[in-house]
């Protein structure tokens, strides 16, 4: 569940960085990049889980999806805490910096 | 376990020689008036830029999967930070885990890396060809 929420969100972010390119303001890409390493690094891990547990890796508990499931959409919400703190320090805008000048001047 | 310390390690020594590639590309920059090292530098600063989609790739999944781990409480805030640390037999599990989970990780994630930098420098050749 975890890899299959990291997954869909690579592909969205990866679908709207297609669709802005090339315009890298936003810095889609690293944010896409982000959930593709993690979705790559939890495909080897569920290989491996695969190969323990056979088909009863298709049948997990309900209680047990849900954990995933949950830490899925916090692992999402991570990486855009991470894309966001990048943002803001880059600040393609120069957003951050007006607003300190402004209150300096 | 601790898997994600590899492509964690790795990612350290990838921002290293991408850090010194960037250097090495600023330099010829300023030297960049013989053609020599002008097409070696469009090339090279092409290569680092290219190293960062690895890079992100590493530093992305390793915290996200730290996440993870802190989630499962399999590391925690206190030495030795990985709970599989204090006991011989979670040591060598753990070990046996990084160096099969861990390294499977840090190559398939090259791997995929290595497919995308061989694609992307097909895809200049012909727009160079092209023009």
């Amino acid at each position: 569940m975890t890899l299959l929420t990291s997954l869909f969100a690579a592909i969205i972010c990866t679908i709207i960085w297609y669709k802005k390119a090339p315009d890298k303001e936003m810095r889609m890409g690293t944010l896409s990049l982000i959930y593709w390493g993690a979705s790559i690094m939890w495909f080897v891990d569920a290989i491996f889980e695969f190969v323990e547990l056979k088909a009863e890796y298709f049948t997990p508990e309900p209680l047990d999806m849900l954990n995933d499931f949950f830490l899925g959409i916090s692992v999402v919400a991570l990486g855009l805490i991470i894309w966001l703190i990048i943002l803001l320090i880059r600040d393609p805008r120069g957003v951050i910096k007006k607003m300190l000048s402004k209150k300096e001047a | 376990m601790a898997c994600l310390l590899v492509p964690a390690a790795e990612a350290v020594v990838t921002t290293v020689v991408q850090k010194a590639i960037e250097k090495k590309e600023k330099a010829a920059a300023e030297n960049g008036n013989q053609a020599e090292n002008k097409a070696e530098t469009s090339q090279m600063a092409s290569f680092s830029k290219k190293l960062k989609w690895l890079n992100n790739m590493l530093w992305g999944g390793a915290a996200l999967l730290a996440f993870e781990h802190i989630w499962h409480g399999e590391i925690v805030p206190w030495f030795p930070f990985l709970t599989a640390a204090s006991n011989p037999q979670d040591t060598a599990e753990m070990l046996h885990e990084m160096s099969t989970v861990g390294v499977s990780m840090a190559v398939l994630v090259t791997a995929i890396w290595g497919v995308m930098v061989a694609v992307s420098y097909r895809i200049e050749n012909r727009a160079k060809k092209a023009v």
